[in-house]
């Protein structure tokens, strides 16, 4: 029974990474209808550089609290600037070019920043110090769930809840609707919709990058390439609860997370990723759509 | 009476919660040039893409008559390119040429359905494949010629001023060897002029015998060249007749001017 | 063009680039050792770097503006300048291909072994390239795991010598068909998908494929591969490492050749018409009468057919294959060739797999910066020059009525 639990709480704190990586993609595709290739990247840049500050930090003697929140805020700052900046070189020239081409600038751009952090930095796998010291009330269960998963729990939960509340409730959240629902009546009725985009991908990258920071500091380590995978199955996740659907990137990613946790427990460890990927295939196959999304009909 | 060549009965398509089409009844007989009138969003497209294959209808029949083979022909649940295969070619609302292929390529692709070489064929170009070619560039050029188009046929389709685009359409699906023409608002941005020459176009290639089911707006144009007009509101048929006796019924006026107020 | 608008915006640019690298670029730390590198020659470099390209992209921004109000109706004739003129005019074009040829026959004489070594690689790209040409320039079907068929391709050889100890010349039509069966396979269930859907499925295909054989042992020997593929004997002659690699080059040489021949032959037919269409309007292309399915599977399953020859080729060639050499990196790299020669024209597909392979080689202190080009080259090829270096011509028939057809092709 234990085991059982453990494995929960693990698929759920997969879920919760995903989600906060799969919330960039769907909100990115919803509003422009791309898949964001290069968001994974973006993950793992604001791993590296909640790396890299949290390092900076601790070798000048802050305390773990302020090393947390400074190396999140970096992380997310950074994130936000980079996916800003490659919407505005890769994607928004192709705006009105057809489906195709935003999707091969996007593998392009994903390519590039992987190799741009392998060699600015290197291509070795780097010892990520845990960020999240081990609280003592979580003693009795730290052997099931570990002081890091809950921290992962607890941020991710507040985060999907400012997330929600700004759509529903804000102006920009309504100008973000507005806009991925209908563009050009969009523009018609006043939106900025460049800047509307920017926000979307602002927004995106952030959440990726306090991921990418938690899920270093859970596994300890980071490494030039993790956006790719990260990436895809976050996409799978996005995909299983329906692209373009907010709750749908939550529940597919917490779906995956368990599924993966489950499989990979029960089943066997190897075919880890496999799983994933057979996943998104099947998906892909069978329900396009995703469990919430609605099948769009083409008018001809 | 005459056979139709196209035959729908009870033709319904609901889109969710919306009804699009609410048991329509059409048929075209052989030869004839018939309308398919109404006001904007009566369904007249959505009837189109329900008999060539791009919706399935949600009830209703759809059949076409297959001379060779003298019997009636479903064309349920068959997919758009088979609909063509048994005879029924479209343009589109939209213009949807190949632009990126030149006027004569558009016109070949037509000719798709009706020959036969495949991998093999292109590999080994052999007799039978190069004669195939010769005679889809043949026929092609032929089309072209009686559309009027033929001087353009090695320009971009998408250089093509807007009147010879529609025009392009047609030839293109011509191209197939239609048993039914189906043209959706074949005049729609057009100016007088090139509308009257699309008028004798139309007239010279019903004149071959081609049958002909057009939608369209420009109520000149429906009137003097249809034998036979459908019209349609929300959905559903309002009205059957020859144009003097639908330029008369009160349903029609209705649907199109409103109710007269009372003084 | 250049004001003192344009140079003070890039200067904000570069600036707002230097704040952007800085974490990655300027600080490097060792967690172990506690210590922290600071480059900050690196700022130097990325603010003179960042001004001068954007001021760079920026006019070719505005370029491109400009271009595509101007002249809708030139730019057909505007994409015909000088060298498509070499390369349709019959007679030009195949003094082209026979120099080329002549070249590409006397090399391995000039060059020494390790040179054609390289062109053989880079030969061998040409092959995937014009395989995912097929595919992706012609039917406009976006196919990200192209490297699953080149693996399984490769795989068969290896596996058919080392289970069975067949040779190159039975592995050969084998690997090939094969190929194009699991293109089949994975085309009916996926080729239903709208484009970028496609292009994901494709792409979790080839992880899955590449997965299966790293963990797979008992079957594909797992991550360290199959060793002592034999290199194909011609008529059982023993030959030295040296001539085996030359005799290689030449079986290249020749694949090469029947690969633009077959290309070219479908590109010019009934099947690559509809091809394109399809990549055009897939509605418009249904409604003319075009079966869907059928074009695009075998779009799918020839490329596919193409890319598992060049994998048994592959196999026989470097003697030894792994699952490292199947990543998604590769499939991206043919995809760049594509892109970069020109989606849909087999002439700037072989340029740019001699461009892309050959490049990184002649210039090893660049090499380090090949994939950093690679991503560098799909997104500036999508924003300022989609149709690839070489955009594909479209043909002119001229039918005589006594003579049979005649036909001048790009």
């Amino acid at each position: 029974m234990d085991y059982f639990i453990e494995l929960l709480f693990s698929g759920l704190t997969r879920g919760s990474i995903y989600a906060l990586i799969a919330l960039g993609y769907t909100m990115v595709y919803g509003i422009i209808g791309l898949i964001n290739f290069a968001h994974g990247e973006i993950y793992m840049i604001g791993a590296f550089t909640a790396f890299i500050v949290a390092t900076i930090l601790s070798i000048l003697g802050f305390p773990a609290l302020a090393i947390i929140v400074l190396a999140g805020l970096a992380a997310v700052i950074w994130s936000a600037s980079y996916g800003y900046t490659i919407e505005k070189i890769a994607y928004k020239p192709l705006r009105h070019a057809p489906r195709l081409s935003p999707l091969i600038s996007a593998i392009g751009m994903s390519m590039f920043l992987q190799n741009y952090v392998l060699l600015a930095q290197t291509s070795d796998f780097l010892p990520f110090p845990q960020l999240v010291p081990d609280f003592a009330f979580m003693e009795p269960v730290a052997h099931i769930v570990g002081s890091t998963d809950l921290v992962i729990l607890v941020t991710t939960t507040v985060v999907m809840i400012c997330l929600s509340v700004l759509i529903k409730y804000t102006k920009i959240g309504k100008a973000m609707r507005a806009t991925s629902q209908d563009r050009t009546m969009a523009m018609l009725v006043g939106i900025n919709v460049n800047r509307i985009i920017s926000v979307t991908f602002i927004i995106g990258s952030s959440l990726a990058a306090i991921g990418g920071m938690l899920i270093a500091s859970h596994i300890g380590q980071i490494n030039f390439y993790i956006g790719f995978i990260a990436g895809i199955k976050a996409f799978t996740a996005a995909v299983l609860g329906g692209i373009g659907s907010i709750p749908g990137a939550v529940l597919g990613s917490v779906v995956l997370g368990l599924t993966e946790s489950f499989a990979t427990g029960y089943v066997s460890s190897d075919y880890e990723d496999v799983f994933a990927f057979s996943l998104l295939v099947l998906i892909l196959i069978f329900k396009p759509a995703g469990i919430l999304g609605k099948v769009d009909t083409q008018k001809v | 009476m005459e056979k139709p060549i196209l035959h729908v009965s009870g033709l319904t398509m609901d889109f969710g919660g919306i009804r699009a089409l609410n048991n329509l009844d059409l048929d075209v007989k052989e030869g004839e040039i018939v309308a398919l009138i109404g006001p904007n969003g009566a369904g007249k497209t959505t009837f189109f893409n329900c008999v060539t294959g791009i919706y399935k209808p949600t009830k209703g029949e759809i059949n076409i008559y297959n001379k060779h083979k003298d019997k009636d022909i479903s064309l349920l649940g068959m997919k758009p390119n088979q609909v063509t295969e048994q005879g029924l070619a479209r343009t589109f609302q939209n213009i949807r040429l190949f632009s990126q292929m030149t006027v004569l390529e558009n016109v070949m692709i037509g000719r798709h359905c009706r020959t036969r070489s495949f991998i093999i064929g292109a590999l080994l170009r052999d007799k039978r494949t190069m004669r195939e070619e010769e005679e889809i560039i043949e026929k092609s050029h032929e089309i072209l010629t009686k559309i009027g188009l033929r001087k353009y046929e090695n320009e971009f389709a998408k250089n093509l001023p807007y009147g010879a685009q529609r025009r392009l359409e047609i030839a293109r699906a011509l191209a197939t060897e239609p048993v039914l023409l189906l043209l959706d608002e074949p005049a729609a941005g057009m100016n007088p002029q090139e509308t009257i020459e699309l008028v004798n176009l139309i007239q010279e290639i019903a004149s071959e015998g081609q049958s002909i089911l057009l939608i369209e707006h420009d109520m000149k144009l429906v009137m003097s060249l249809s034998e036979r007009i459908f019209v349609m509101d929300y959905g559903k048929k309002i009205a059957q007749g020859t144009p003097e006796e639908i330029r008369n019924n009160p349903a029609v006026i209705k649907a199109y001017l409103g109710e007269e107020v009372d003084a | 063009m250049i004001n003192f608008t344009e140079i003070k915006r890039s200067f904000f640019i570069s600036l707002w680039f230097v704040f952007l690298t800085f974490p990655i670029m300027v600080i490097r730390v060792n967690s172990i050792e506690k210590t922290v590198q600071w480059r900050w020659i690196n700022v130097v470099y990325i603010l003179v770097g960042s001004f001068v390209l954007s001021m760079v992209f920026r006019y070719m921004l505005r370029r491109r503006e400009m271009q595509s109000t101007d002249n809708g109706d030139e730019k057909g004739k505007s994409d015909q300048n000088i060298i498509h003129r070499w390369f349709t005019v019959p007679q030009y074009r195949n003094t082209i291909y026979g120099v080329l040829l002549a070249l590409a026959i006397i090399f391995p004489l000039v060059f020494s072994t390790y040179q054609t070594s390289i062109m053989t690689t880079a030969l061998l790209y040409v092959v995937l390239g014009l395989g995912l040409n097929i595919v992706v320039g012609l039917a406009g079907l976006l196919d990200l795991g192209y490297v699953a068929f080149y693996a399984v391709g490769a795989y068969t050889y290896a596996l058919l010598h080392h289970f069975y100890g067949l040779g190159f010349w039975v592995a050969l039509p084998v690997g090939g068909l094969l190929a194009a069966v699991f293109g089949i396979l994975l085309g009916i269930p996926v080729l239903r998908l709208r484009g970028d859907y496609l292009a994901i499925v494709t792409l979790g295909f080839g992880e899955i494929i590449r997965l299966v054989l790293e963990n797979w042992g008992e079957f594909s020997q797992g991550p360290s591969g199959v060793s002592n593929i034999p290199r194909p004997s011609l008529f059982g002659i023993d030959m030295s490492l040296d001539t085996a690699l030359i005799y290689i080059y030449y079986l290249m040489i020749l694949f090469v050749i029947v690969t633009i021949f077959f290309v070219n032959r479908m590109q010019d037919s009934r099947l690559g018409r509809a091809w394109i269409a399809l990549r055009e309007d897939e509605i418009a292309c249904q409604a003319m009468g075009i079966d869907k399915m059928k074009t695009k599977l075998a779009a799918f399953s020839l490329g596919a057919f193409w890319a598992g020859i060049a994998g048994v080729i592959f196999a026989a060639k470097t003697t030894f294959v792994s699952p490292r050499s199947f990543t998604f990196m590769e499939s991206a790299i043919i995809l760049s060739i594509v892109v970069l020669g020109g989606m849909g024209s087999i002439i700037g597909v072989i340029i740019g797999a001699m461009v892309l392979i050959l490049l990184p080689e002649y210039l090893r202190f660049l090499s380090e910066y090949r994939m950093l080009a690679f991503g560098a080259i799909l997104v500036c090829m999508m924003v300022f020059r989609p149709q690839g270096i070489i955009a594909s011509v479209r043909r002119t028939y001229t039918y005589k009525k006594q003579d049979s057809t005649e036909r001048e092709v790009a």
